[in-house]
């Protein structure tokens, strides 16, 4: 028992940093959540069932601009589909685990609490990865929760949030994400080829001209892995 | 608006769930294809570029390309300074300052 309550603890431990990065970008959406007109509660419900940043962000834009469900839903799966491929690399190790351990641990699997189980697991291998994998994912999501819950406390607090221009602050944050990719040249085509296709659809009601234009962006970046493939200086892969 | 929000919320848990669990919990061993797992790596930047791109350049719906837009000139800073520095917060929080500043003065 000591052993499994000091591999969580390692676990969450090593997942401090990443939490720490991701704790102001907790605080806007939840501060952001409440500005662009969620009730508090929905805000905190979102992370606490959700619990998925980048498609929480963007849902928040697509609810204020009054989207189909299914074009919510879709595009959910389609920023979340990442998490299959992760799902499918820890199936090697997740089999040997019970039944409810498995379900919480895919119901907790991010970006973040994946690549610290990764780590681990290629340093220290598979003994004790369960209990250090729940402990990384409990300290991330109450980390995650706790700071959406102040944002959006924040949010209800401060009069007249929705006119100070709090959409920018998800715009902005979405932009410095994205741009350290665009030192490659197959990123800054599919950014245009989206951009430009989601400025041309945006007249489109439920906000159907986001998932055009996603879709328009990621057959583009398809298309170039192909071409940059088949280039007869360049046999094998390659990045642009 | 209270039955589409929730509609939504837990619409996005489902398919957000099911396809987390899709391996872990259900699944067989699977390795994807690289190019299923290159094609997967576009979606941040095109879902995002689909996002950012109108709301950087018709803040109000109407399209405003001058330099005194501050959503554009903001969210060209934070741009600009995340691919030099590859510092998120860094350009986030100055990115806030410039808008900031533009909306105050403007």
């Amino acid at each position: 028992m000591t052993g499994k309550f000091s591999s969580a603890l390692e676990g969450a431990s090593d997942t401090i940093p990443l939490a720490v990065g991701t704790t102001p970008f907790a605080l806007i959406f939840g501060t952001l959540a409440v500005a662009s007109g969620l009730p508090p509660l929905a805000a905190v419900a979102m992370s606490a069932i959700v619990f998925a940043g980048s498609a929480q962000f963007v849902s928040l834009s697509l609810i204020g601009g009054g989207a189909a469900l299914p074009v919510i839903w879709f595009t959910t799966f389609v920023i979340n589909l990442r998490h299959a491929l992760y799902s499918a690399t820890l199936q090697p190790v997740a089999r040997h685990w019970p039944l409810p351990s498995r379900i919480l641990g895919a119901f907790w699997l991010t970006d973040e609490c994946f690549a610290v189980l990764e780590r681990r697991l290629q340093t220290s291998g598979e003994s004790g990865a369960l209990a250090y994998y729940l402990g990384s994912c409990a300290f991330f999501y109450l980390n995650w929760l706790g700071w959406t819950s102040a944002g959006a406390f924040l949010g209800s607090r401060i009069p007249g949030i929705s006119g100070l221009g709090l959409d920018f602050a998800m715009i902005a944050t979405f932009a410095a994400m994205i741009s350290p990719q665009f030192r490659q040249r197959t990123p800054v085509a599919v950014a245009v080829v989206a951009g430009s296709t989601a400025w041309m659809f945006h007249g489109l009601p439920y906000q159907l001209g986001l998932i055009i234009a996603a879709l328009a962006g990621i057959a583009t970046g398809i298309a170039l892995d192909q071409h940059g493939r088949r280039t007869p200086d360049n046999p094998g892969d390659r990045e642009p | 608006m209270s039955g589409y929000l929730w509609a939504a919320i837990l619409g996005m848990l489902a398919v957000t769930f099911l396809i987390r669990a899709s391996f872990m919990v259900f699944g067989h061993r699977l390795r994807f294809p690289p190019s299923v797992v290159r094609a997967l790596g576009h979606v941040p930047v095109a879902v995002l570029s689909a996002i950012i791109v109108p709301g950087a350049i018709a803040p109000g719906a109407q399209l405003d390309l001058s330099p005194a837009n501050p959503y554009l000139a903001g969210t060209l800073v934070a741009g600009l300074i995340a691919w030099k520095s590859g510092r998120t917060l860094t350009a986030v929080g100055v990115s806030f300052l410039v808008f900031g500043l533009m909306r105050w003065l403007g």
